[in-house]
C-alpha cells in the first residue's frame, strides 16, 4: 500500500555519516498526520486516503469544515491533501500516521509550493541564453525573436511559447529523494537534498512511483 | 529554526582543541585504503577558519617537496582522529591567503609566547 505523511519543512542543515561524509538535509516535522477520510471506488469513483496536518486558529475553521473534522473526530487542521490509493484505503478514520511509516534509505517523492519568484524573465524562468553584453547589443536578457513570418501558418506566435511571466508559487515535485534519517521521538524526517518550498512550507512525502532498479 | 540548531548542536565534538588561524597543526585523519582504515598526519599552519556549528571548516597549508598543499576539513568531522596544537602562532588576520605568496623565510610565523 502507498505510504505517505504530511509535514513542514523546517529548513536545510548538514550531518555526518558514520562514515565520515557530509550529506545535505532538508528537516521535515510531522507530529501527526491524521486520517480524515477514507475514499473508496464504491463511494466516490476512486481509492484515496485524506489526510490532514498542521493546527488552524478555531474562527478561521468554516462551519462545513468544522462539521467534516467532527465526523473524522479530528481537531481542524490547516493542510489537508489525498493519497491516492491502488487498493481500498487500510486505515482507520481518525488515525494518526507518524514519520515512522517511513525507514531510513527509502526513497521517496516529496511535493511543496515552490516559492513565488513574480515576473521573472526568460532567463531565470526558462533557461534562455542572454544576448550579448557588448559590442554594441541592447538585447542583454531580452526574449528573442518570438515567431517567423511564416510561423503557424502565417505570421503567429505559437501558444504556449515560453515567455516572461509569473514564475514559482506553484506545485512542484521533486522525484527520488532519499530518506537520510527518521527520528520518531522528535517526529523529525531528513531527507537527502532540497525539498520545494519556503521554511514553514507544508509538504507531502510519499513513496516514489519511480523506484530504483 | 531551533530544532535545527538542536541537530546541529548534537554533531559537534567536544574534543576538537582551540586553534586559531596562523598556528601549527598536525591533524590526524582516517584514511580508508580498501578495507583497512589508516591514520595519517598532515601537519602545517592553518590559514583560515570558516563557517559556524557543524558546517565549520579550517584550512591547512603546508609546503612539500617545494609544493604549497592546501587541505581543508570540517572542524567536526568524523575522519578526523585528532587535532594537535604544534605551535601558537601571532598573526594579524584572520585568512592567512598572504602565506601563499611567501616563501622560505618570509613565511614564518611569529610564535606566541
Amino acid at each position: 500500500m502507498a505510504k505517505g505523511i504530511l509535514g513542514k519543512k523546517l529548513g536545510m542543515t548538514q550531518i555526518f555519516t558514520p562514515q565520515g561524509e557530509v550529506v545535505p538535509v532538508t528537516v521535515v516535522e510531522s507530529d501527526s498526520s491524521v486520517v480524515l477520510q477514507n475514499k473508496t471506488v464504491e463511494s466516490d469513483g476512486y481509492n484515496a486516503v485524506q489526510l490532514g496536518f498542521g493546527t488552524v486558529q478555531d474562527r478561521k475553521v468554516t462551519k462545513p469544515m468544522k462539521g467534516h473534522f467532527a465526523k473524522a473526530g479530528a481537531k481542524p487542521v490547516k493542510f489537508i491533501r489525498e493519497l491516492r490509493l491502488a487498493g481500498a484505503p487500510e486505515y482507520n478514520v481518525g488515525d494518526t500516521i507518524g514519520v515512522d511509516v517511513f525507514a531510513e534509505g527509502e526513497i521517496v517523492d516529496i511535493s511543496g509550493t515552490a516559492k513565488g519568484k513574480g515576473f521573472a524573465g526568460g532567463i531565470k524562468r526558462h533557461h534562455f541564453k542572454r544576448g550579448p553584453m557588448a559590442h554594441g547589443s541592447k538585447s542583454h536578457r531580452e526574449p528573442g525573436t518570438i515567431g517567423s513570418r511564416m510561423s503557424g501558418g502565417g505570421g503567429k506566435v505559437f501558444k504556449g511559447k515560453k515567455l516572461p511571466g509569473r514564475m514559482g508559487g506553484h506545485k512542484v515535485t521533486v522525484q527520488r529523494l532519499t530518506v537520510v534519517k527518521v527520528d520518531a521521538a522528535r517526529n523529525l524526517i531528513l531527507i537527502k537534498g532540497a525539498v520545494p518550498g519556503p521554511k514553514g512550507g507544508f509538504v507531502v512525502i510519499r513513496d516514489t512511483v519511480k523506484p530504483m532498479k | 529554526m531551533d530544532i535545527l540548531r538542536v541537530l546541529e548542536q548534537e554533531q559537534l565534538r567536544d574534543d576538537i582543541p582551540d586553534f586559531k588561524p596562523g598556528d601549527t597543526v598536525k591533524v590526524h585523519v582516517k584514511v580508508v585504503e580498501g578495507t583497512r582504515e589508516r591514520i595519517q598526519v598532515f601537519e602545517g599552519v592553518v590559514i583560515k577558519r570558516q563557517g559556524t556549528s557543524v558546517r565549520e571548516t579550517f584550512t591547512v597549508r603546508r609546503v612539500s617537496y617545494r609544493v604549497g598543499v592546501e587541505r581543508t576539513f570540517p572542524v567536526h568531522s568524523r575522519r578526523i582522529e585528532k587535532i594537535e596544537v604544534v605551535r601558537k602562532g601571532v598573526v594579524r588576520r584572520a585568512k592567512l591567503y598572504y602565506l601563499r605568496n611567501l616563501t622560505g623565510k618570509a613565511a614564518r610565523i611569529k610564535e606566541k609566547r
